[in-house]
């Protein structure tokens, strides 16, 4: 296992694992993180799994790991990996069941104490108009065609639907449509799976929450994005559903094989992989990209449900209680970029699990709004904590693949935190703070509890200094909505 | 639960892992099926029983033991049923499983995948033994 001494330091909040630890590392391990936060990721195997991560074919520069780290399943949560395109490998392990899994953060000029008598409704509302929960199907059944639609069209599709603005997908990564995706490669299994999930939260980690906007760091970058301090967010975190479970899930079983065909070797059969050029990796690439559209497209869904909330809550009560999109983003896929290694651009898969996209100014491809800031970066805390907006920097362009964290990142098993805390204390708890809370299950709610989680501002802080991500705007939350 | 065959949940900081033991592949697959219904927090309706027969195949003990359990999980989000008593027949390569249940009452927790993660089905002190981390 590896532990402190192991690690090389490269300053206060940059670490190194190198690639001569073991003799299967194609590539050193570089962590972002404090010393405090060293000790809490030293405390599960997730620097092990990042070592591991290290032995994937086709790796450039190093794997890189966020100070949200945390012990996943193969490849670590809060990692990641850039494989040379199209001969290096594509490993499904390494970008998660929930494909796209993202938070999109909706903003408004509605100010917190002219509606604080009506937050208990809005969550009410939210609660009815977004569906979450386990098993929970949504207000629609996609047929066999439609669905097809959402998988090449993702956010565009909606668009068409009327569930969207213009605006909403020009502040969508990707502009809400990833090209590439074919619906050919995905299973009866998982289309079936996918039906009636578009527009559905599901639950565990996912959530909606109504945050008010509590400091802003950088003005510039909040008035770019519309935030205005006082005043009142919706934050959405969820993803592609049982559709892009299935994805995964087919295709890790089927690179069992594929590895063997390959003479690929592998410490653990989670990071299972395929060249990215052979017929198995276009395949998953073309269902990767098929699930991702799907998770735009359903949390457009549920932005869209979200208003209607606001406007049932709100409308007649405020002047303005519209919201208008701030961004939305992934933080488990897998995208083809140019980055810079060593001096020379090259074309790579940059692999990204429970972690962010952080375009810094000028990246190509980055709406034009956003070329001066930098790309918009969502990071939601544990509940009942802050939520950031950050922005990509140069320093994430350089060291980290444009990449950032995503999130506060768990340091406690959820059996252990459901032991620890009582779901309805934990709920009174958060109400005496003024923060209105919707949950479908009470035991749900405990095993969210931010005790399980690290500091959220420690590890913003820690992304901030080290340069690979900088502060816009913090947010506090006001009222959850979870399954 | 026979007392050389069993499960038990195992501490993973994000998701979960349950550890599982028999003294044959038939029997672990059987442990694996109920504790994964438990760990989902499963409650089964009265009565209106079901029979349902599946064939599994894969290369090693692992990979019937991940497709086995990603059967089950489909059968619980698509058909919503649950079951409890199994009468498993393995080759080396093959899996057919009969198995009774009924629908489902409650799911309080959506496992999201089984994975291979470290998965090895290995003899050891209690027989053959196994460690399953779910994505949840």
């Amino acid at each position: 296992m590896v532990t402190l001494s192991d690690l090389k330091k490269i300053s206060d909040v940059e670490w190194e694992i190198p690639s001569t630890y073991r003799s299967d590392m194609r590539v050193p391990v570089a962590i972002f993180a404090t010393r405090e936060l060293l000790e809490a990721i030293a405390g599960d195997k997730s620097l092990d799994q990042a070592v591991n991560a290290t032995t994937l074919p086709g790796l450039v520069g190093r794997v890189v790991v966020m100070p949200d780290m945390h012990q996943g399943y193969g490849f670590p949560i809060g990692g990641v990996a850039a494989t040379q395109y199209p001969d290096g490998v594509i490993s499904p392990g390494a970008i998660g069941y929930d494909i796209n899994c993202g938070v999109r953060l909706l903003a408004s000029q509605i100010e917190l104490d002219k509606v604080s008598a009506k937050l208990d409704d809005l969550a009410i509302s939210l609660n009815k108009h977004c569906p979450s929960g386990v098993g929970v199907g949504g207000h629609y059944r996609l047929n066999e065609r439609e669905l097809d639609q959402v998988m090449r069209e993702g956010a565009q599709w909606a668009l068409k639907k009327g569930f969207a603005s213009e605006s909403d997908l020009g502040r969508t990564e990707e502009f809400g449509r990833i090209p590439g995706a074919d619906p050919a490669r995905v299973s009866q299994r998982a289309k079936q799976r996918g039906s009636n999930q578009i527009g559905t939260l599901g639950a565990g980690n996912h959530f909606i929450e109504v945050e008010v906007v509590d400091k802003v760091f950088d003005q510039e970058a909040a008035d770019v994005m519309g935030l205005r301090e006082g005043c009142l967010t919706l934050m959405i975190h969820c993803g592609s559903r049982g559709f892009g479970h299935q994805i995964c899930t087919d295709y890790v079983r089927d690179f069992q094989s594929t590895i063997q065909r390959y003479k690929i070797e592998l410490p653990d059969r989670e990071l299972v992989c395929a060249p990215m050029d052979s017929a198995e990796g276009k395949a998953y690439l073309g269902a990767m990209n098929a699930a991702a559209n799907f998770a735009f497209a359903n949390r457009q869904l549920l932005a869209y449900h979200a208003r209607q909330a606001f406007e049932e809550s709100l409308a007649g009560r405020v002047k303005n209680w519209r919201l208008h999109q701030v961004y939305d983003i992934a933080h488990n896929m897998g995208k083809v970029e140019n980055h810079t290694v060593d001096g020379k651009t090259v074309k790579v898969c940059v692999h990204r699990k429970g972690a962010t996209r952080a375009f810094g100014p000028g990246t190509p491809g980055l709406a034009s709004e956003f070329q001066k800031t930098g790309q918009p970066v969502l990071v939601p805390g544990s509940m009942g904590t802050a939520s950031w907006v950050l922005v990509g920097t140069e320093g994430s362009m350089a060291r980290s693949f444009g990449s950032t964290c995503h999130g506060a990142g768990r340091t406690m098993s959820r059996s252990k935190a459901k032991k620890t805390v009582r779901g309805s204390e934990l709920r009174a708890e958060l109400e005496a703070r003024g923060i209105h809370v919707q949950a479908g299950s009470l035991p749900g709610l405990a095993e969210e509890a931010p005790q399980a989680y690290k500091d959220v501002d420690e590890v913003v802080e820690t992304v901030s200094r080290a340069g690979i991500a900088r502060k816009v705007a913090r947010l506090r939350p006001v009222a959850v909505v979870k399954g | 639960m026979s007392e050389n065959a069993g499960y038990a949940e195992r501490e993973h900081t994000a998701d979960w892992s349950l550890h599982v033991w028999a003294p044959d592949l038939a029997g672990l697959l059987e442990q694996a099926a109920k504790g994964m219904a438990d760990l989902s927090g499963i409650t089964a309706k009265e009565g209106g029983r079901v029979k349902r027969s599946i064939k599994v195949e894969s290369t090693d003990a692992e990979g019937l033991l991940v497709n086995f359990l990603t059967e089950l999980l489909h059968f619980v989000d698509q058909e919503g049923l649950v079951f409890d008593t199994f009468h498993l027949t393995v080759s080396e390569t093959v899996l057919q499983a009969s198995m009774q249940g009924s629908p489902v009452a409650e799911r309080k927790k959506e496992i999201k995948a089984v994975t291979y993660h470290n998965l090895k089905v290995e003899k050891k002190s209690k027989g053959l033994e196994a460690e399953i981390v779910f994505d949840v």
